[in-house]
């Protein structure tokens, strides 16, 4: 299938800076494409988190407008979860999974191109909103309705935007699941994956079934503001609730499509780094399958507020605190990995330990969000926006840097210097903890989030948070700078980059030449990133 | 530099805080019967999850201070334990039991048919204020931020908030209620969601156009409890405040008496006379 589009050669790389980047069907180059785009957002979203933090440094509104506050929220969401986090573990199941399986490729290689191609495309229009009249959406990255009914006709070009950005989504699960069930080498079972791989093949099934329900809820807020139905609009018999039980029911398998992932990173790096199995690998994949299942039905723990009947509010809070086993588990499992292991503590396994221990705490406080009575306090405050940024920050965000350092020297070659690794460690974990611990505090002692006014007992951990948010993103350009000098230059990285490292993608030399596996390996048991299932 | 400047605007900062509001930690206990379902529970989840986090980060810290590579240990080889995976199985369902126990029967109280209200207040949320309608009897007002955190507030207004008494938590007309009596509230909106909060209460419950919500109080003692709007409403969400002035029974009536009074007399309605 895919010996038409790789003609011109076989082992060197096409030709001319178009033909290598935007007519590219190579892996390789589009998870390369995938990771710079992420990371790309990722500075953009980040300069959006300054604002609103420079906004909340002080009580009084010294910056900007509370209508533009809005539109950063809204905006800062919606780039770094469809633009920075989703796009970073593409890029990684795009340069990974198929040397991790041994396949040549992905299966379907033309739509992996249109699938990463459409993305600058949706953000160059999503962002175009923030200079239309009538500016960004507004409403939070939620779009309730009717609150986001009332934007401008720039929230065509958004809704437009997600649609877009939920078709990418989907053919690059697509793509992702055929190349999982179809390319693996002769000999690479379903349970003889690397966890990452199985993460990754329970993720794409989760974001086949839900972009589709984003889709059409969003739809509906498109005919309800241009075209005169009342799907949401209670005066012409319409359900605003509705919305948010569409919304919901795509956005908590969202959160699990953001994190199942780093759970396989993780899962591939703490056995590396403690140069011993991963504990329970079986277990790890049934947990994954119990939280991808569970996901689908506890959405309404967001919505607890709305005034549903007891019987839904009991369901939704046992639901959501079943997901405290599996996750447990898997805690459990990587900690038991680590347990007299003969650990050595490069950045990628920094990045892991940190990953574990802070999303954990971002897992205490959902526990906490679970509890439906509590919650009634909880919800819509700042402690809400505390636990989820542990999860998604120093929960996806720090597992996708524990990806890059561990993969870097397979895709440049090179090793990154350790001691800036290190220090790009320490210097975002603190600052991490000094942004998100104190809004705990915030939340609990009363402060709702999306405001961009306070008053002034909430003075003090505010401007706490703002210096940790300066400083964590001031440690992200260090970020920058660190991959920008590996893929320069540095010491040579072996194939096996890592003494601990396990599996089929250090078989193959450092960098990882343009094509591998053009014929499948012969998969030795001593290949298998967790032998230990072997039986 | 930066870093400089920084730590000197937080220096400032503190020093000019002293006449600040004091800061919280914690979730408030609040005044009526649910806020303390809240904080109890509240309580007991963060005390068993401060236990989990003692031990297994304890667990962590203890494995990488002893199986390091550079202490010339040799790595085991164990990959599964079925026994150990069945007890980490085991003991969460057994810990969520005994979360889930109180959190049914903290909600089921909450939740559960009350008895006849003492006085129903009709609360609806517009951009950006709130109106409440005491629906017996007859009166009823709009509540709006007060005028001078309204000034002090807008953009570049170059005045300090610190000056400003119970900054962007004040409002012109407060939502006067009896303290021990059942109170019903109905609540609405007119234009988008909004959600009505005070802490001391121990809820929040949207306000949503098109749909009337009900929620219960009975508020334990009298004081002024202070609130915001914690659904996101548009431009002006963050300056919609609610205050609640929590008074004697007697006291209410005779307030009741003066509104229905001035009322009547075309005159504005007027806040209770501050007693402390």
């Amino acid at each position: 299938m895919s010996s038409v589009a790789h003609a011109e050669g076989h082992d060197h790389k096409p030709e001319g800076f178009l033909n290598r980047w935007l007519f590219t069907t190579n892996h390789k180059d589009i998870g390369t494409l995938y990771l710079v785009f992420s990371l790309t957002m990722f500075i953009i979203g980040g300069a959006m988190a300054m604002v609103i933090r420079a906004e909340l440094f002080m009580p009084g509104m010294q910056l900007v407008d509370p209508a533009f506050f809005n539109q950063m929220t809204t905006m800062h969401a919606l780039i770094m979860v469809f633009g920075a986090v989703m796009p970073a573990f593409v890029g990684l199941a795009n340069w990974m999974i198929p040397m991790m399986i041994g396949a040549p490729d992905m299966a379907l290689p033309r739509m992996n191109n249109w699938s990463f191609w459409i993305l600058p495309f949706a953000f160059t229009m999503l962002l175009s909103t923030l200079f239309m009249d009538g500016g960004a959406p507004a409403a939070g990255w939620t779009l309730y309705p009717p609150l986001v009914l009332q934007g401008g006709n720039s929230f065509a070009f958004a809704i437009f935007a997600v649609h877009l950005l939920g078709i990418s989504s989907i053919m690059g699960a697509i793509n992702i699941i055929a190349t999982i069930l179809n390319l693996r080498a002769p000999g690479m079972n379903l349970l003889n994956m690397p966890l990452f791989v199985w993460t990754w093949l329970i993720t794409a099934f989760l974001l086949i079934a839900v972009m589709p329900v984003l889709a059409g809820g969003v739809t509906m807020l498109l005919t309800d503001k241009f075209f005169g139905t009342s799907f949401f609009n209670a005066a012409g018999g319409g359900d605003p609730v509705m919305y948010q039980h569409i919304f919901w029911f795509f956005g908590h398998p969202e959160v699990y499509i953001m994190i199942l992932p780093a759970f396989g990173v993780v899962s591939e790096i703490l056995p590396t780094f403690s140069r011993k199995p991963l504990f329970g690998y079986t277990s790890m994949v049934y947990a994954s399958a119990s939280i991808a299942f569970l996901s689908f039905i506890v959405w309404s723990h967001h919505m607890f507020t709305v005034g549903m009947p007891l019987g839904g509010e009991l369901f939704f809070m046992y639901a959501t605190m079943v997901i405290a086993v599996p996750t447990g588990v898997k805690i459990f499992n990587w900690v038991a990995t680590m347990w007299k292991g003969a650990m050595t503590f490069e950045t990628p396994m920094l990045f892991a330990i940190g990953f574990v221990i802070m999303f954990t705490i971002g897992g205490f406080s959902g526990l906490m969000l679970a509890i439906a009575p509590a919650d009634f306090q909880y919800h819509d405050t700042y402690f809400v926006v505390a636990h989820f940024h542990y999860v998604l920050v120093t929960g996806a965000v720090f597992a996708i840097m524990a990806g890059v350092y561990y993969w870097l020297p397979k895709w440049t070659g090179h090793m990154y210097d350790e001691r800036l690794g290190k220090i790009h460690f320490w210097w975002s974990t603190i600052a991490v903890n000094v942004l998100f611990f104190p809004q705990h505090f915030l939340g609990l002692a009363g402060m709702p989030r999306r405001i961009p006014d306070y008053s002034l007992q909430f003075a003090e951990f505010n401007m706490i948070s703002s210096i940790g948010g300066f400083a964590f993103g001031l440690a992200q350009i260090f970020f920058v700078y660190i991959v920008w000098k590996t893929v320069k230059g540095g010491q040579p990285a072996e194939a096996r980059a890592w003494e601990g490292a396990k599996g089929l993608e250090w078989t193959v030399p450092s960098p990882a030449p343009h094509h591998t596996f053009e014929t499948p390996p012969e998969i030795k048991p001593d290949m298998i990133a967790h032998p230990s299932n072997a039986h | 530099m930066k870093a400089l400047k920084f730590t000197g605007a937080l220096g400032a900062m503190l020093v000019s805080t002293g006449a600040w509001a004091e800061y919280k930690l914690n979730m408030t206990p609040g005044v009526t019967e649910f806020s303390h379902i809240a904080y109890g529970l509240h309580m007991r989840i963060l005390w068993i999850c401060v236990v989990i986090g003692v031990l297994v980060f304890g667990a962590m810290i203890y494995s990488m201070i002893a199986h390091r590579k550079s202490k010339g240990v040799e790595p085991a080889r164990f990959s599964h334990s079925t026994t150990a995976e069945i007890i980490w199985t085991i003991i969460p369902i057994l810990i969520l039991l005994f979360m889930a126990y109180p959190a049914t029967k903290g909600l089921i109280a909450m939740e559960a048919p009350h008895d006849k209200p003492d006085l129903i207040v009709k609360v609806t949320g517009f951009q950006w204020r709130w109106r409440y309608d005491y629906l017996n009897e007859d009166v009823g007002f709009i509540s709006s931020l007060d005028q001078e955190s309204n000034r002090v507030r807008q953009l570049k207004s170059g005045e300090n908030p610190g000056q400003v008494k119970d900054y962007l938590l004040n409002v012109d007309h407060p939502l006067v209620l009896p303290v021990g009596k059942q109170v019903k509230f109905l609540l609405t909106a007119d234009d988008v969601i909004h959600s009505w909060w005070v802490p001391a209460l121990g809820w929040k419950r949207d306000a949503i156009p098109g749909f009337v919500n009900e929620a219960w109080t009975k508020i334990e003692k009298p004081g002024i409890y202070r609130g915001q709007c914690a659904e996101l409403c548009g431009r002006d969400h963050g300056f919609m405040p609610i205050v609640i002035k929590a008074v004697t029974p007697e006291e209410f009536e005779a307030w009741v008496a003066e509104q229905k009074k001035s009322a009547m007399a075309g005159q504005e309605i007027q806040p209770i006379a501050d007693q402390s």
